[in-house]
């Protein structure tokens, strides 16, 4: 069923949810074109494909557009049966991966976001708190990975490595704008290495951004949150 | 090996209870276990860790947590009554719909209910642009998931039962006839099926006084 495969991603470059769907359709190998939304300026296209979130990624597949990035590598996943999987096939496996696939969104990801959105008491708290989940998946990994994750590479690579890239592949450059460690290879050594093997993967390293333009961008939205304009 | 099913919950829960529903509609025996949420069971915090929370659905000895997650487990593993569609564009839908209603409309309701006094009026007003986009898509269909009830139906089951209990132990109306006709329906049609009816929570004024307790009486709360 490969007659017509029309596949559009709107995206925004910066963007920990974009980035996921981007590198699930490289490591699949599915063609796609690409739409760099300008989000003060949203294009009308998007607001008619997302009318709820009115956000970035849709992923608009034969004129059907699909949001919600986790919702998106599913889809993905089900829909093109050729190249690797992003999920495994076991049921008990697959609920483990979208167990981890929310706790890395819903409690390292937004914590990490606020972390940088704050200051002060704020921030103290929350970076107590990223920390604390930080050692609670550290504390996992080996029923996560049983084999560990030295040998996971473009191949094998899933959903749950996905995530994870979208979330800290941009560490240093969170490290530089903050001016602490956020993964420390010494308070979890086994994240880090996980991560780290995943930045060495090559299709990984050509879709995360440069170093330079990321900081120029989480430093504004640092300044921005901090100090917000116009009411 | 003979098959082990086991539940943790807690009756009044919409969590608790859309697992109930699913292991239900599939036929699965399961054995039940009550929490008591002051006073968690040291089993329950071996199987759930991570978060300590219900529900958790024990298979042959292997814990899974979070309703969603445990639903697309118990679809994935026993065959029998379908409860995600089989395309996989009707299967995002749902899935995106039902992560709306979890993250966006249990947060909105519960702030229109109990938020903050002063901010009561917007919090309403949200809470109803929420529940519009819910009208939207049911639509003209018998249940979310068409002619027979599936995923986000269970998902919804909050805003089939418990939306109703957030309102009469708060005091603040949200789904009304006049606005929202098709939701509406809807929910008539949800608590009154089979398979849905026989496992709402029963002893709805307890509910009703356990969500007082734990809230308060609400944001209208104003005058009294």
């Amino acid at each position: 069923m490969a007659e017509e495969n029309k596949v559009i991603l709107h995206g925004f470059w910066p963007s920990p949810f974009v980035k996921r769907v981007e590198l699930a359709l490289k490591i699949k190998g599915i063609p796609y074109d690409y739409v760099e939304e300008d989000l003060p300026n949203k294009s009308s296209l998007l607001l008619e494909y997302n009318p709820v979130y009115k956000k970035v990624p849709v992923l608009v597949h034969n004129g059907k557009p699909i949001a919600e990035s986790i919702v998106i590598l599913e889809y993905i996943d089900e829909t093109w049966k050729n190249g690797p999987s992003l999920l495994p096939e076991d049921p008990y496996k697959r609920a483990e991966v979208r167990f981890w696939a929310s706790f890395l969104q819903q409690q390292l990801l937004q914590r990490a976001i606020l972390v940088v959105k704050s200051d002060g008491e704020a921030q103290e708290k929350a970076i107590e708190e990223l920390f604390e989940k930080l050692k609670l998946l550290e504390e996992r990994i080996m029923n996560i990975f049983p084999e560990g994750t030295a040998s996971i590479n473009q191949e094998n690579m899933g959903l749950l490595d996905i995530v994870l890239i979208s979330c800290f592949g941009y560490y240093k450059v969170l490290e530089e704008v903050l001016g602490f460690k956020v993964m420390d290879p010494e308070k979890t050594p086994l994240v880090f290495s996980w991560l780290t093997t995943l930045l060495e993967i090559p299709v990984v390293k050509e879709a995360i951004p440069s170093h330079e333009k990321e900081v120029l961008f989480i430093k504004y939205v640092r300044q921005n949150a901090l100090n917000p304009t116009a009411v | 090996m003979a098959e082990e099913v086991l539940l943790f919950g807690v009756w009044g829960s919409p969590f608790s209870r859309r697992v109930e529903m699913a292991l239900k509609l599939k036929g699965i025996q399961y054995k039940y276990f009550e929490e008591d949420l002051t006073n968690k069971s040291p089993t329950l915090l071996k199987y759930n860790p991570i978060h300590k929370k219900i529900p958790v659905l024990v298979h042959n000895g292997k814990p899974i947590a979070e309703s969603q997650v445990i639903l697309e487990y118990i679809d994935e593993t026993w065959k029998g009554y379908p409860i995600f569609p089989k395309d996989p564009y009707e299967r995002a839908n749902a899935r995106f719909w039902a992560k709306f209603i979890d993250e966006k409309c249990l947060p909105g309701i519960f702030n229109a209910c109990w938020g903050e006094e002063k901010q009561h009026e917007n919090a309403v007003k949200e809470a109803c642009e929420l529940l519009k986009h819910l009208e939207n898509e049911i639509g003209e269909k018998k249940y979310f998931g068409g002619e027979a009830i599936g995923f986000l139906d269970i998902v919804a089951n909050f805003i089939g039962f418990w939306l109703g209990i957030f309102e009469e132990a708060s005091g603040t109306k949200l789904l009304t006839r006049e606005e929202f006709p098709k939701l509406s329906n809807w929910v008539g049609v949800f608590v009154s099926s089979s398979g849905i009816k026989e496992n709402l929570p029963p002893a709805r004024d307890k509910l009703i006084a356990y969500f007082r307790s734990q809230f308060g009486t609400g944001s209208t709360d104003a005058t009294k």
